[in-house]
């Protein structure tokens, strides 16, 4: 009895082990296709949206005014001018007063997260913001529209409360929870053992954020101002809502703006699929897509650069 | 909770603190009971310990000691639920005072940990950390502040080793010399008294001998407070020796009495290698 058992045994367990053998390539494969499709994505985004601007990019666009001039006038029947000036200028300003108001609110409370409140508080706190992240960006639209604007025409006696200040303070406020749970990730990997030292040196628990926390985790904290910036270029729905949608290098907080990504929401159904005016808007995807790819990557290699560091 | 009078003498200036330690002790506990939550950690510890000494602290792990040298600059309070009763007097003043700075004490009281702690400036701005900390800025000129660096790194010996790469961060030292920067950087500040937290147990033998021999000197200047959980160097750098159990006190006596002739049976079984 006990050897034909123990060989059919034998044989199954040999069976079972191949097929493991199997399952794990197989799940093994799986994975790393996951893994690789990731890259896939991105370059078959950069492939469509470059191939769409491609005739305009290396057929004759002229760098110079479309950088330079502050012309956007796709749909002009006598000669159509494709300056993107006024549309770059209005992306990076909004981006630049939405980074003054989110960057010292989303570290100040990152760093209030992480260092001085506790238990139910943090928890409460972390839970809370991870819902500002959730809010629809519509919703910001909303808000903005409606709350914001009639508030800064009160308070400022601006002639129209849709522009650069409205869309700012909107985009601040949707950058911030990134900026918070990045910035407070980087306090959090700040060994304990630093703010021991610093403690017991006499150092009061503000001192240990500014000479302690703030050295030992700039390189998060960049990143996650970062990714911030990243989020305040690339937002289009509600910056379409709030920033009021003129055409205009803005003087002050309180003119209106355009954005380069809500150019591309409003103009893109109006054009006829290959003509000049849709490869410009491809051009600007284009262009989109370079400034937050670079911010994303010089995000990534200042975060790498922890790594390496510690690891010296 | 306690009873006990402070010294008749207030620990006012300099002057008057160097004339009276000789005499009292640089550390006297009264009472001290420490809870973590609902868990004592220490119990009833009365202990005076000497100035310009090296006393341990010895016993089993969770005996408490760490928690006692924690009380001494009162950084074991970070941790929210920690309940202290009774009286610790550094130097003539009861630390748990309402009118006691935290940031006076421990300018008076260094501390230097198990796992070196560098912080992650240049080796010149953690040895100015604590200065920079205590007195305002622009206190020292350029000149004073590289003097005050020279002769702290020199008093540890790392000053040899280091001189040419002051500005270099202080996290790519060795192990043995991030250990004696973090003494170092409590020399600016003239402490009183330096606890030290198994100060050897991340080095290997040779760093932990030239670190031991570090600590012997410092005896000269400073009362220091050793947690050691490796007995052999309790009997070769220390002059006192307090050995503990379960948050009490078992002996206190010179460490040459303690480990030839220990009064209690609890520390006979200790030393003899029995338990712990």
């Amino acid at each position: 009895m006990g050897i034909p058992t123990t060989s059919v045994a034998a044989r199954v367990r040999h069976v079972w082990r191949l097929s493991e053998r199997l399952r794990e390539k197989a799940i093994e494969w799986a994975i790393r296709i996951c893994g690789w499709s990731a890259i896939f994505f991105v370059l078959a985004i950069f492939f469509f949206v470059f191939r769409e601007a491609a005739p305009m990019l290396l057929g004759g666009l002229d760098f110079k005014e479309f950088f330079t001039s502050p012309n956007w006038r796709p749909t002009s029947q006598v000669r159509p001018e494709y300056g993107i000036l006024a549309l770059l200028v209005g992306s990076l300003s909004l981006a630049g007063v939405a980074m003054a108001v989110a960057v010292p609110f989303g570290l100040g409370a990152a760093v209030f997260i992480s260092e001085f409140c506790g238990g139910k508080t943090k928890e409460t706190l972390k839970i809370v913001i991870e819902l500002l992240a959730a809010v629809p960006s519509i919703v910001w639209g909303f808000v903005g529209l409606f709350v914001l604007a009639p508030l800064i025409v009160e308070w400022t006696g601006a002639q129209v409360g849709v522009n650069l200040l409205n869309a700012g303070i909107v985009v601040a406020l949707m950058s911030v929870p990134i900026i918070v749970s990045i910035g407070e990730d980087a306090l959090k990997a700040v060994p304990d053992s630093y703010r021991e030292a610093a403690l017991s040196l006499g150092a009061s628990r503000w001192e240990i954020v500014y000479r302690v926390l703030f050295p030992a985790a700039k390189n998060g904290l960049l990143a996650a101002v970062l990714l911030g910036v990243g989020r305040a270029i690339g937002e289009t729905m509600a910056v379409l809502m709030c920033t009021g949608h003129s055409i205009n290098i803005p003087h002050s907080l309180l003119d209106p703006i355009r954005a380069l990504t809500a150019t591309i929401a409003t103009e893109l159904g109006d054009t006829v699929e290959g003509d000049e005016h849709w490869q410009a808007l491809f051009t600007i995807g284009v262009v989109l897509f370079t400034i937050t790819f670079v911010i994303n990557l010089t995000a990534d290699l200042v975060v790498k650069g922890i790594r390496s560091e510690k690891s010296a | 909770m306690s009873t006990v009078v402070e010294p008749a003498i207030p620990a006012t200036t300099q002057t008057t603190m160097a004339a009276t330690t000789q005499a009292t002790n640089a550390i006297e506990t009264r009472g001290l009971s420490l809870w973590y939550g609902d868990f004592q950690a220490l119990k009833d510890v009365t202990i005076d310990v000497r100035p310009q000494m090296i006393t341990s602290l010895i016993g089993p792990s969770g005996c408490g000691k760490t928690t006692l040298l924690r009380c001494f600059n009162r950084i074991n309070e970070r941790y929210g639920n920690v309940t202290t009763t009774g009286e610790v007097t550094i130097l003539g003043k009861n630390i748990f005072d309402e009118d006691v700075s935290l940031s006076e004490l421990r300018r008076s009281v260094g501390m230097v940990f198990q796992r070196p702690n560098p912080l992650p400036v240049s080796i010149y701005r953690n040895v100015l950390f604590g200065i920079r900390t205590h007195t305002r800025w622009r206190t020292f000129n350029r000149a004073q502040r590289d003097e005050m660096v020279e002769s702290a790194l020199r008093d540890v010996q790392l000053w040899g080793e280091v001189k040419d790469r002051l500005k270099s961060k202080a996290t790519r030292l060795t192990l043995e010399q991030q250990q004696k920067l973090c003494i170092a950087r409590l020399l600016p500040l003239k402490p009183r008294v330096i606890l030290m937290d198994e100060p050897c147990s991340a080095l290997d033998a040779e760093g932990t001998e030239r670190v031991e021999t570090l600590i012997g000197e410092l005896r000269r200047t400073y009362t220091i407070v050793i947690v050691t959980h490796n007995m052999a160097q309790a009997r070769r750098v220390s002059d006192e020796c307090i050995f503990m159990l379960l948050g009490e006190i078992i002996e206190h006596s010179s460490t040459s009495d303690l480990f030839l002739n220990p009064k209690e049976e609890q520390t006979e079984m200790y030393i003899q290698g029995r338990y712990g």
